[in-house]
């Protein structure tokens, strides 16, 4: 069909090649760097513009890893897991099932939940940060883990209901009439038809509920206040504020290790959820 | 089955409940907690309308940080969504390695929202940073990013442009739904790519562009990590943004009844903004033939 590319059509595709490249530089250069940074001595630090460091020292991890606490990082690593294993695995059962509701049942009031639900999605959550703060505070929550996991067992983060509603929508029927036909009941549909073919899209709401609960800093930086109980987030934060003259490879050093689940957790999944952002839209 | 209310309901009841008592009460009572005078020592007192009042007429700090907020949203915003749009138009053209681009592109927008990358950032643009030893390096004078009140909101824009990533992906799918004949139509026409780009492009995918900057608006009006670990809202308040503020005064002045009122400030700005936007999309936002084109 197409002829061969001419001379203008091949410096048009190396003129993109180009912007993309510049692009992806400066955007990654800072992060390589900044790996580089974790091995350089502080004299190095701050004169060297190059990725490679002059000797590999892991010095800086070890120091960064002790912290100035009486905890390691693996006590808020751990920490960090015991929020985000439970608020995932609330998610996605809250959030299928509500999502079933709406893509494939007809109840009263549904078009006006709908509304409120997408509805919920701009309002911004800082406003509701100081009532849910006194809510819980009289629930008797404060310190505990509860205020982040809790909400979201009532399938409150609506971006997932909305993506897995969108999700559901561009599924056909034919098999879950079949199923019906064949005397399934709803509970058994959705277990043996609708969960199989959402998997991806569960993917897509498990690597984002991961990424963005190790993420989160303000809702631990209001609700916890034990020490022993942070997070990786907020031991980041203590560690630079902490003193004055900061060991800045150590900061850097143990900032990288923090990033490394959420990176691992990205590319092993990334093709499930590039799409199901595209998709649905939203967030970030 | 699918006609079956009940069952319908009992499984959408998690939302309800969730809803209601995570979402619609706490709105309802910041709201009046707004009215209020309340320190958590004290029963809240109602004052009526005074903390709007003096936050019109004697707060200075309400004002800086109300312009700060919207400097930041009318920079950062144009800047993201913009980049986003470039960045995917040229991905969109079949470029071989689209993947490695496109994850190279997003991991920035996954990552920017955490204490770590707001760490980093503090460091990059440090006197002694990367982009000052760059600076230097091509011949330029140093900038002191943090400590000039003049620059310093730019490190936090900047942290926000770089995760483009979510637009753009939105818009990938957008740009790779516009019909293939409508460019070969004008490629006939004699028309250039740019061309392409502003009469065909542009125009078609006017729904993603709104909604992207809605829900960017929506994000830029809350951005709490940058400002707080980055500049910690300094110099001289210069990128004290209202979630700082709010921050400040509801959970470290316990001044809650006024942090209340300030929330509702945001929110106020934040619902006006959509609003103005949605009444102008009838301008500029155009909507392909039928209604529901997924």
């Amino acid at each position: 069909m197409s002829p061969a590319p001419s001379y203008a059509e091949r410096a048009a595709t190396l003129w993109r090649y180009t912007a993309l490249l510049a692009v992806a530089v400066l955007m990654l250069y800072p992060l390589a760097w900044l790996v580089g940074a974790t091995f350089k001595s502080n004299a190095e630090i701050f004169t060297s513009v190059g990725i490679w460091p002059s000797r590999l020292d892991f010095g800086a991890y070890a120091k960064g890893w002790k912290t100035s606490t009486e905890f390691t990082f693996a006590t808020y690593f751990l920490n960090s897991f015991a929020i985000v294993v439970p608020r995932i695995i609330v998610t996605v059962i809250s959030c299928v099932l509500v999502a079933y509701a709406f893509a494939r049942f007809e109840f009263w009031g549904k078009k006006t939940l709908f509304a409120v639900m997408v509805g919920t999605m701009m309002l911004p959550l800082i406003i509701l940060r100081l009532p849910q703060y006194l809510m819980f505070r009289e629930f008797g929550w404060l310190d505990t883990y509860a205020p982040l996991i809790v909400p979201s067992a009532f399938a409150t983060d609506t971006f997932f209901v909305f993506m897995l509603v969108q999700f559901l929508r561009g599924i056909p029927r034919d098999m879950e009439e079949a199923a019906q036909i064949d005397g399934c009941n709803a509970l058994q549909m959705l277990w043996h038809i609708i969960v199989p073919l959402l998997k991806p899209a569960i993917i897509a709401v498990v690597v984002f509920q991961f990424i963005w609960t190790m993420n989160d800093f303000m809702g631990p930086l209001i609700y916890l206040s034990t020490v022993e109980n942070y997070p990786v987030s907020l031991a980041l934060k203590m560690s630079i504020g902490a003193t004055e003259e900061v060991e800045w490879a150590n900061v850097i050093a143990i900032s990288v290790v923090s990033l490394i689940p959420s990176v691992a957790v990205f590319f092993m999944a990334q093709r499930y959820f590039i799409e199901g952002a595209a998709s649905s839209g939203i967030k970030g | 089955m699918y006609e079956n209310r009940r069952l319908g309901l009992l499984f959408v009841l998690p939302f309800l409940l969730g809803v209601l008592l995570f979402k619609l009460f706490p709105f309802v009572m910041s709201f009046a907690l707004s009215f209020t005078q309340y320190d958590l020592m004290e029963p809240p007192v109602f004052v009526g309308l005074d903390n709007y009042r003096e936050m019109l007429a004697d707060d200075p700090l309400f004002r800086k940080s109300l312009g700060v907020t919207l400097l930041f949203t009318f920079l950062a915003v144009p800047l993201r969504v913009g980049f986003a749009l470039f960045i995917a138009h040229v991905l969109n053209f079949k470029l071989r390695g689209i993947n490695f681009f496109r994850s190279a592109f997003y991991l920035p927008s996954i990552l920017g929202g955490s204490i770590a990358v707001a760490v980093l950032w503090r460091f990059i643009f440090a006197r002694n940073g990367l982009v000052n030893i760059a600076l230097m390096k091509l011949g330029f004078e140093p900038v002191l990013w943090l400590a000039d009140e003049h620059y310093s909101i730019w490190t936090i824009v900047l942290l926000f442009t770089w995760q483009f990533g979510s637009s753009m992906v939105i818009f990938l799918a957008a740009l790779q739904n516009v019909p293939a004949t409508l460019y070969e139509a004008a490629e006939c026409d004699g028309a250039s790519k740019w061309q392409q780009f502003f009469r065909i492009t542009v125009p078609l995918i006017t729904p993603v562009i709104f909604f992207n900057v809605i829900m960017q608006m929506v994000h830029a009006f809350q951005e709490f990590n940058g400002p707080y670990m980055i500049t910690e809202g300094g110099p001289l308040h210069s990128t004290y943004v209202l979630a700082l503020y709010i921050y400040d005064q509801s959970f470290r002045f316990f001044n809650l009844g006024y942090g209340a009122a300030l929330s509702w400030v945001l929110f106020a700005l934040v619902a006006g903004l959509s609003a103005l936007s949605f009444w102008s999309s009838r301008y500029w936002v155009f909507y392909a033939g039928e209604k529901d084109n997924k």
